[in-house]
Parts: structure tokens; C-alpha cells; sequence
């Protein structure tokens, strides 16, 4: 399969008043053409500051470290100048914050805040970027998309917000969509609403996904592969059917004994004891180690090298050392 | 935030520390003022109106007391009675500000009034006229300008507490049942804190700056105790003559308002939360 | 509603409005009733705006009420006064959804815990009031050391441990738990869960355990009831609520959780439901949930259905059913 992105090595860090939290701690991997790949972990892991990477948005205090490299469509991209950023986001990729109400601006209408973007862009007359952005939003599923592109976004509501971010994000057509906890502040029926659109965009247009959550389920249904991020470091990757039905690490198992399922009674609740370690001073060896049920000794002295299990299914974790 | 990263900050800030010892350095001189050789409120005609000399550094007035000597002694008077001043003001604001602020409805509405109207009076007119009919010391001097300046500090407080008191803590402490007075105290107050310590700061500037206006009218501290005010006061008559009378007290008054301010900006900025993320 | 007896809390009618600018009102809870038996978990799930925490502070007297009545052990809770009124407090307490929100950033950690001690004077002496918080803390399954820290030290679940801490410390008997995990990762949530579950269990307290995750309320709730736009409109045992769902937004809403295995969502049939949330403002005539009803009839239009029994302890507001 061809390759849209690759990260190489990649490790950011922000230097705070409390000292140096690294953030993300070298880690590797590739997204293929066309694919909905999911970064999963909790709050912390360094999910966000991956994708903001990747979109160049990495700002002062924060700094990428010099052997990280993110190939988009194999040129790197660190080595941007600022002319080059700018045509590669948007044009290229795209990103869709969490929270629309921020990200959007509140003094303008939904009509210019989209036109504002093709026109710097490309080079079309006001009245063809206008009706670029009603088809856009009817792409996300808006209705009367002629008449709320005069509307301000408090004038909208949360779910259809998103859409608007998203419509955003789409036009111009870029290859790579990244969306960091697009649903994560909205309600479970409006959730489910997006990702349907979403996942229904994707398939017409073809372009890649990357999807950040901390929820596992939502993206069952959508995502083709799977990233598992914990305390800045790659723990497992590989197809959906890898993750959900075979998972190797214990932080992926324990991650879906965690949530409850609608569809099965009476089950135990699995917890997985403690909490994250601090990342300003991060565990030389697995970082999940203080919490993991099936610890070794070697586990706190060094963190485990990739083993591949299967075909693009990936795991770091002393368990499976030698397995092959 | 804690206290390090706080610390970290404040002195990462050039400008503060500068006007933080600057601050220190007068004080300390204010306090240290009998140390100096001369008697502030002794005259010798023989010496009046000197200027720069190395028995007289700041030369000597119209009749022939020590600049210096008085300069310090004058700052201890203006910084107390801006120091006390403030206190007053904020103690009155901070209480008017929290209930009006946590009560709401017709207390509020009441209170706020009061310090509308209180806002919109002249004050250092309306001190003057006051003067008239009040013993001139000290005291009165304070509460006067303490009088005129709680209700900022009164609005500062309310609008904050108005958003506190919306936080699920004080919703949790009344789940509690905690008494409104005990929540207020306890609750409300420590986490106002920081704009209560910004307000003042801007406080002392202000009632400093009033104390200098009132004793150059001449309603201030009266003569022949010394102030910056009354200071210059006396100095106008011979500006042109022996310029340095005028710039030494004027420049103490510049410099100390400036700090003042200069500190309740950057402390703003350190004590707000939502800067320091 | 036969046996009364058993009844820790029984509401009727209860409405609570918010006046919203000069003249629209906010009808967060409008004419509800039910009741949480001693003991049980009653779980209360809606989409935000439903009116779901209003109804929770409402219950427990920390809001006023518009209407109605909401009965503690028989009592009326807004009548209280006084020293019934802080009786009340001591029984009744509520564990915050934002754990970052609900304790404050200027107290140690033991003075938040003792604070209801020292309000209700519980305990009298400084040093049994330190031993009693360092047990509370290990209750919470938390440090002893951490009771001289400040909040800003500790993470989000830690901040709920301790919140939770807080309410167990003047010994109540219920307590409302305004969604106590939506702001914390998944991992964490499990944990939390866990914890109540087996404080539950320890102490026999009753539960009203408001969420937006039908599959965590799923989990701990004994019975749970549905809210939209102020209404019940449905409540019943968890179990049958997720394998006979009766009303049409019940099932919709349950279609539209994502289950963690790509097989079962591929085949699930989500039921979806028209348009958006309408305003509580301006909430549309006859049944609250008609105008995204597929549904939908002539009566749902004109008519607000009762909420009745359709089965055992089984009642739901819908013409249809």
C-alpha cells in the first residue's frame, strides 16, 4: 500500500515552569493512502501533540527534536519554510479541533470564514468560493446551507458546529483529514450522526483519516487501523480486527475491559489500577509498567523494542519478546 | 499554580523585580529616615536654599532644612498614609464587594448603587469641603481617601464573586449545608485573593497620588510635618531658583506610583490562571 | 407505586424553571415524578439540556423548586428550615461532575473532607477530626499523606476520589452523583465506578447516578430513567430498559452507542432520530419528542402522553406504546 504519511522518530517536548514534559517520546509509524487510522489513549498520552505535529502547530514552548522526521507523501516536512506550511495546510491537510465553538470565529459569518480559506488558496472570484462552501456544506449534511452560511456560529448548534468545522477542513480537498476528538463534547446520538457522515465522505472522496479519540468504540465501526498511545509512546498498532479481537499489549486489553458494553450482561468491570506516570520525568523502562498485571522485572529497567506479531500488527512489550 | 512556578515567573520578569526593589529600597529609606544627621523640621537660615552639596546632597529648602532628610521623612508619610489608606479600602470593599456579590438580588442591587453614586462624586472636592469642617490629622486624612476609593475595589470583588460563586465548590459547600457567612470566609475570599493583593497594589498608587494632590492644596498632611505633597507644595515658589526641592519629592511620587502600578499589572498576570497554563 | 414504605425519596410533579432573558422561561424540569427506593441505584440518562442535573440539585435542595414536590423519608425538602434543613444536608450529599471545578483551589485536601464535619460539629476534637479524614482517604482508596496537599497536585480522578471523600464524610445515606465520570478517561472511569459500586455495597447507600453513558449507567444502576427535554419518558429496570426499550427516543438513543467490536457495529441498526434537540425554551406542543418521532401521529401532535405502566415497574410517556 502506498504511504500518505510517515513519522519517523518523532519527539516533542514543552519546556514548562515545572520543567521539561516530553510529550511524545520517539515514536514511528505510517499511515497508508485511504485508510481511517485511529490514535487511541487517554488524556496525555500525546495523541493531540502527534496530530498537531504532523499539521505543523507545534508553538513555543513546545519543540520537535532534531532526529524527528514526518515524511508527507515522502517529503519531510519539518523542513518547511513558512510559505510551504502555509499551501500544505489546507491544501494538503487538514485538521478538526474538539472544541468548534473556539475554533471558529465569532464575529464572522460561516459564509466568509469558509470563502476566506478557498480564496487564499485558490484563485476564484467571491461568487465561485460562495458556492463552494454551500455544496461544502451540504456535503457535511447542513440543511438550508444556502441560508446558514449567513449565520454566526453561536447561531448554530453544537453537532452542527462540528459539521461546519468539518466542511471547513474538507474544502479544498485534502488528502490527509486529521480530527482530534471530533465528538468527544457532543452527545452520543449526534456522535453517532457525524461519524456516519464522516465515514460516508471518506468513502466517496477517498482521502486518509486520522481520527484521535480516547473512546475505543467509536471508532469500531470506522477505522481501518489502529494506533495505541500511551505516556508518549506507541504501546501496539495494527488492523481494527488486530486491536479489537487480538489484542497483545495489556494496556490495549485492559483499555477495552475498562468500558462497559451495552450488549453483554452482567460483566466485571476491569480497572486498571493507578494512574499515568508524570511525563515531566517519564519511567526509563515500559511506562505502563507500574500498572500492568502481567509485569516482569525487565519491564521497569528498558522499554521493549517493536515485535511484529502479524502482517502491520505491532506491539511493544516485553511479553512478546522472542514470540516469533 | 504552585508557589515555584509562581516565583519562577515573577522573577523572570525584569521589569517587576526592578520596581519590586525599588520599592524595598524606598521603603527601607523611609523607615531608616532617622539615621540621617539633620532634624527634618529644624531651620537654619543661614543654610536656605543650597543646592547640591556634599554636606547638604539634595541642598537645602527656604529656610534651610535638609532635602534629603525631608524627602524621607515625607516618604514615610505618604506611604503611610496610602498603606493605610488602602487597607481601609479594601477591607470595606472586599466586604461591601463579597456581599453584594454572593447575596445578589435586592442586596446587591442596594450596594451597587451606593457605590455608583459614591463613583460619581467629585472626591478630592468634595474632601476639601469636608476639611472644613474636620480636625486635620492624620487619621481623617485616611479615611477620607479610603472613603472615595473601596468602591473599586468593591466592583472588583463582586464581579469575581459573582463568577465564584457559580463554581460547583460553593455549590458542594452548601450541599453541606456550610452557613453563607462561613462560605463567604472561607470559600470566597482565599480564592479572591489575587485579584484582592492586584487591587490593592493599584490601591496604595492612587491613594498616594491623592495625599500628594490634597497636602500640595494644602488640605493634606499639615505643615510643618512633611510629605511629598506639602513638599512641593513649598517648592513652587522657588522652582526656577533651586529646581531640586521640586524634583526630589516629585520624583519620589513618580517613581513609587509607577512601581506600584507596574506591580499590579504583573501580579494580574502571575495570579491569573488562565495566563499561566 | 404500592409499597411507600421502602421509598428513600419520591418526587411529584416536580417542575423547576429558569427565567431566560425578559420573557422566555427554561423549562429544565417540567412536571416529573418518580421515586428511589432504599439501597438501589436509580440511573438517570438524557442528552444534555434534558434537564437531567437540575433535576438531580433540585432533588437534594439545592435548587428551588418552580412546582411540586420532592419528599425525603416523607418530608418535603424545600420545606425544611433551620436545623432540619441542615439535618437534610448531613443525609443528602452530591458528588460534582467536574472534578476540577468542585473543590476548592485554596484548601488542603483535609480541610475540603473535614468541612462537612466541621459544619455538622460531627466531631469535636482537632485530632479525631485528622483521623477521621486519614480514614476517609484510604476509604477513596487514596494516600494519607495526600490529605496536607493542595488539588492542584492531583489528577482527575484523584480530584473525584476526593470529592467523593468529601460526600462520605457526614455519612450520608443518599447521594447524587452528577455525572462523576464524563470528565475522566476511560481507564480512570472503571475505577470510579468500581469504587461507588463497593461503597454501595459497605455502607447501603442509595444512589441517583445522573450520566450521558448509557453503558456505564447501564452497568451500575438497579433501574434507570430516561429524560428528554424536562419529561421523563421512560423508567424501568436497567436490564429490561436495554432489552425491551418501549419508547421510540429510548430506543434510538441506545442504537446510537458505539459498541467496542467492529462485527456487532457492522451489523447494528441504528434508529436514527429527525433533525436536532429543539430549544427547552420553546419545546414543540403535544409530545416533547414528536417532531423527531418517525412515529409520530395526529394525538402525539396534539396531546402530552402520561407517563404509564406498561409492564412490571415499567412506565413510559408514549401514545404508541
Amino acid at each position: 500500500m502506498e504511504k500518505i504519511l510517515e513519522v519517523r522518530n518523532l519527539s516533542v517536548a514543552f519546556e514548562t515552569y515545572s520543567g521539561k514534559v516530553q510529550a511524545v517520546r520517539d515514536i514511528s509509524f505510517d499511515i497508508e493512502k485511504g485508510s481511517v487510522t485511529a490514535i487511541v489513549g487517554e488524556s496525555g498520552c500525546g495523541k493531540s501533540v502527534t496530530s498537531k505535529a504532523v499539521m505543523g502547530l507545534i508553538r513555543k514552548p513546545g519543540k520537535i527534536s532534531d532526529e524527528s522526521e514526518i515524511l508527507f507523501q515522502g517529503e519531510n516536512i519539518l523542513k518547511y519554510t513558512e510559505k510551504q506550511w502555509q499551501s500544505y495546510r489546507g491544501q494538503q491537510c487538514s485538521i478538526v479541533f474538539q472544541d468548534a465553538l473556539t475554533a471558529l470565529n465569532p464575529t464572522m459569518n460561516i459564509g466568509k470564514q469558509i470563502t476566506e480559506k478557498i480564496r487564499v488558496h485558490k484563485k476564484v472570484s467571491k461568487q465561485e468560493a460562495w458556492q463552494e462552501g454551500i455544496r461544502m456544506l451540504e456535503l457535511v449534511g447542513i440543511p438550508n446551507a444556502q441560508m446558514r452560511m449567513k449565520q454566526y456560529p453561536h447561531e448554530f448548534s453544537g453537532g452542527m458546529r462540528q459539521r461546519v468545522m468539518i466542511a471547513i477542513a474538507l474544502t479544498l480537498n485534502p488528502k490527509l483529514l486529521i480530527a482530534d476528538e471530533p465528538t468527544t463534547a457532543l452527545d452520543v446520538t449526534i456522535q453517532a450522526d457525524i461519524l456516519e457522515m464522516m465515514k460516508g465522505i471518506q468513502k466517496t472522496h477517498g482521502m486518509s483519516i486520522i481520527l484521535i479519540t480516547h473512546d475505543l468504540g467509536i471508532v469500531a465501526n470506522f477505522a481501518t487501523n489502529i494506533i495505541v498511545m500511551y505516556a508518549g509512546k506507541v504501546m501496539e498498532r495494527g488492523s481494527a480486527e488486530d486491536i479489537f479481537y487480538s489484542p497483545a499489549h495489556p494496556y490495549t486489553e485492559a483499555l477495552l475491559k475498562a468500558v462497559p458494553r451495552l450488549d453483554m450482561e452482567d460483566e466485571q468491570l476491569e480497572t486498571i489500577e493507578g494512574a499515568p506516570p508524570n511525563m515531566a520525568n517519564p519511567p526509563t523502562g515500559c511506562p505502563f509498567a507500574d500498572r500492568c498485571r502481567k509485569r516482569m522485572d525487565i519491564c521497569k529497567q528498558e522499554f521493549p523494542q517493536e515485535t511484529e506479531l502479524a502482517e502491520g500488527h505491532e506491539v511493544c512489550c516485553w511479553l512478546w519478546k522472542g514470540e516469533r | 499554580m504552585d508557589r515555584k512556578a509562581m516565583k519562577k515567573v515573577f522573577f523572570s520578569n525584569k521589569m517587576t523585580v526592578v520596581c519590586a526593589i525599588l520599592l524595598l529600597i524606598i521603603i527601607a529609606a523611609a523607615i531608616l529616615a532617622p539615621l540621617s544627621p539633620y532634624d527634618p523640621d529644624a531651620s537654619s537660615v543661614a543654610e536656605k536654599l543650597q543646592g547640591v552639596s556634599s554636606a547638604h546632597i539634595l541642598g537645602t529648602d527656604d529656610i534651610g532644612r535638609d532635602t534629603f532628610t525631608r524627602t524621607l521623612y515625607g516618604g514615610r508619610v505618604s506611604l503611610m498614609v496610602g498603606f493605610a489608606a488602602m487597607c481601609v479600602a479594601v477591607i470595606i470593599g472586599t466586604f461591601i464587594g463579597t456581599i453584594s456579590g454572593f447575596m445578589g438580588g435586592m442586596v446587591d442591587v442596594v450596594c451597587m448603587r451606593i457605590v455608583d453614586v459614591f463613583m460619581s462624586v467629585p472626591s478630592l472636592l468634595f474632601i476639601i469641603v469636608v476639611y472644613a469642617f474636620m480636625p486635620r490629622n492624620m487619621v481623617t486624612l485616611v479615611l477620607m481617601l479610603a472613603f472615595f476609593s473601596w468602591t473599586k475595589v468593591a466592583r472588583v470583588v463582586r464581579a469575581q464573586t459573582l463568577t465564584l460563586k457559580e463554581r460547583d465548590f460553593i455549590l458542594a459547600a452548601q450541599a453541606l449545608g456550610v452557613s453563607k457567612g462561613a462560605i463567604i470566609w472561607k470559600h470566597i475570599i482565599p480564592n479572591l485573593m489575587p485579584q484582592i493583593i492586584v487591587a490593592a497594589s493599584l490601591s496604595i498608587a492612587n491613594a498616594i497620588l491623592d495625599e500628594s494632590a490634597l497636602s500640595f492644596l494644602g488640605y493634606g498632611v499639615q505643615l510643618p510635618m512633611a510629605s511629598w505633597g506639602s513638599m512641593l507644595q513649598t517648592a513652587q515658589k522657588f522652582i526656577l531658583h533651586n529646581p531640586i526641592m521640586a524634583v526630589a519629592p516629585g520624583t519620589m511620587i513618580l517613581v513609587t506610583v509607577l512601581c506600584f502600578n507596574v506591580l499590579g499589572d504583573m501580579l494580574q498576570q502571575i495570579l491569573d490562571p488562565k495566563l499561566m497554563k | 407505586m404500592a409499597d411507600r414504605a421502602e421509598y428513600l425519596l419520591e418526587v411529584n410533579g416536580l417542575k423547576k424553571y429558569f427565567k431566560v432573558g425578559k420573557k422566555g422561561t427554561l423549562k429544565a424540569v417540567d412536571d416529573v415524578s418518580f421515586y428511589i427506593r432504599k439501597g438501589e441505584t436509580l440511573g438517570v440518562v438524557g442528552e444534555s439540556g434534558c434537564g437531567k442535573t437540575t433535576c438531580g440539585r433540585t432533588c437534594i435542595g439545592l435548587y428551588d423548586k418552580t412546582a411540586g414536590e420532592v419528599l425525603y423519608r416523607g418530608k418535603d425538602v424545600h420545606q425544611m428550615r433551620g436545623e432540619e434543613r441542615k439535618q437534610f444536608t448531613k443525609m443528602a450529599q452530591i458528588i460534582f461532575q467536574d472534578p476540577y471545578a468542585s473543590l476548592d483551589p485554596k484548601m488542603k485536601v483535609r480541610d475540603i473532607i473535614a468541612e462537612g464535619i466541621r459544619s455538622h460539629q460531627l466531631i469535636n476534637s482537632e485530632e479525631k477530626i485528622r483521623e477521621r479524614v486519614d480514614e476517609l482517604l484510604v476509604t477513596v482508596g487514596l494516600d494519607q499523606e495526600y490529605g496536607d496537599r493542595y488539588v492542584h497536585e492531583f489528577s482527575g480522578g484523584q480530584r473525584q476520589r476526593i470529592g467523593i471523600a468529601r460526600a462520605l464524610a457526614v455519612e450520608p445515606e443518599f447521594i447524587v452523583c452528577d455525572e462523576p465520570i464524563s470528565a475522566l478517561d476511560v481507564s480512570i472511569q472503571a475505577q470510579i465506578v468500581n469504587l461507588l459500586g463497593k461503597l454501595q455495597k459497605e455502607k447501603g447507600l442509595t444512589y441517583m447516578f445522573i450520566a450521558h453513558d448509557l453503558s456505564m449507567v447501564k452497568y451500575i444502576s438497579d433501574r434507570v430513567m430516561v429524560m428528554y427535554l424536562g419529561k421523563i419518558v421512560e423508567i424501568t429496570a436497567s436490564g429490561q430498559l436495554y432489552n425491551h426499550p418501549a419508547h421510540p427516543y429510548t430506543k434510538a438513543l441506545l442504537s446510537a452507542i458505539p459498541i467496542p467490536d467492529p462485527k456487532v457495529e457492522e451489523e447494528k441498526v441504528r434508529i436514527r432520530m429527525e433533525g436536532e434537540i429543539p430549544s427547552p425554551v420553546d419545546p414543540p406542543k403535544g409530545c416533547r419528542f414528536q417532531n423527531r418521532c418517525q412515529y409520530a401521529t395526529e394525538k402525539c401532535r396534539m396531546e402530552e402522553p402520561e407517563l404509564k405502566l406498561i409492564g412490571k415497574d415499567h412506565y413510559v410517556a408514549c401514545h404508541m406504546c
